[in-house]
């Protein structure tokens, strides 16, 4: 199974490097930007099945490691 | 606590204190927030080992500043899960005394230990640079009364931007969790934070180095009386010892 964890920096919450990329694209030309934020792809490969379970020790991993929900949010898709 | 050995006037009873530096891979500052503890305030001060299970007998834990775990998916995010930050939070829970600096304060953050988090300086630049920092009377030791209005502590992170939801920031004011503020933000930082308290008053973070600054040599010596002022919440004593 593989899943990819998808975090980005919550809406609300600032992102400095994502206003920074923004900008960078402005330069180059880029019309009609509205808003660039820029997050994290983490990939797993592993064994498992997709059980209730497993989604909710995925969903555990993923506010406890994977992301910090204060500024964080989070998606997975598995495949 | 032993007793005072009265035949030297350095040792009284703070000298049976017991002050634990944890340590982390990518820990960088280790050995200065020891040598301000040890010999800026001349009290017993030894490391810890992030693998340790247990932290012995502890009177205060220092959780320094660096790059622990090379700053990896988030700063402190791993240190966090460290054997170490088990007893922490065992030793936190009944009361003991924790106090992390830049790194240490954002593992805290992350630990849960304290509200909030750090993300990236918003100028995206690593800032290292002394800061004037307004003191808030945020605990009877810990205020201007006992500090100053204003102290000088450097910085030196890139990961420094204090966030917080707007009702968690309102909590932290109406708590008097702010210990100190910049007065030139150079990060960033909501309402301007450089450090805070937990409610309970046991658990102590800031961006800034005391660390860095009590040596002649240092840009200032405010790092002292910072760290007498963390460690006269649960040890009043200390503020009757001469520099």
């Amino acid at each position: 199974m593989k899943i990819n964890v998808f975090v980005t920096p919550k809406k609300n919450v600032l992102d400095p490097q994502g206003a920074a990329v923004g900008h960078a694209l402005e330069s180059l030309g880029f019309k009609g930007l509205k808003s660039t934020r820029v997050g994290k792809l983490i990939e797993l490969e592993l064994t498992a099945a997709d059980t209730p379970e497993f989604r909710a020790q995925l969903d555990k991993l993923c506010r406890d490691l994977l992301s910090n929900p204060v500024i964080e949010d989070y998606r997975y898709e598995i495949q | 606590m032993r007793r005072p050995d009265s035949a030297c006037p350095d040792f009284h009873f703070l000298s049976g204190m017991n002050i634990a530096v944890l340590q982390f891979p990518g820990s960088n500052c280790d050995q200065d927030v020891l040598h301000l503890f040890a010999t800026g305030l001349r009290l017993p001060t030894r490391y810890v080992w992030h693998k340790a299970t247990s932290l012995g007998d502890t009177d205060l834990v220092l959780v320094p500043g660096g790059f622990s775990y090379g700053d990896y998916l988030r700063c402190g995010a791993i240190a966090r899960f460290s054997p170490v930050m088990r007893a922490v939070q065992e030793f936190a829970a009944q009361g003991g005394l924790v106090f992390g600096i830049c790194n240490g304060f954002q593992i805290l953050c992350e630990a849960g230990l304290l509200p909030g988090a750090l993300i990236r300086n918003s100028s995206l630049e690593y800032r290292c640079l002394t800061c004037t920092l307004t003191v808030e009377a945020s605990t009877p030791t810990f205020s201007p009364a006992t500090l100053g209005a204003t102290i000088r502590l450097p910085i030196g992170h890139g990961e420094g931007n204090y966030r917080i939801d707007e009702a968690g920031l309102a909590r932290l004011e109406a708590k008097k969790q702010i210990l100190v503020r910049y007065a030139g933000n150079p990060n960033g930082s909501l309402a301007d934070i450089a450090g805070i308290r937990n409610e309970r008053g046991n658990i102590f973070g800031m961006m800034p180095h005391p660390d860095r600054a009590f040596e002649r040599f240092h840009p200032s010596q405010d790092g002292l009386a910072v760290a007498r002022a963390v460690l006269a919440t649960k040890f009043p004593e200390i503020l009757k010892r001469s520099a």
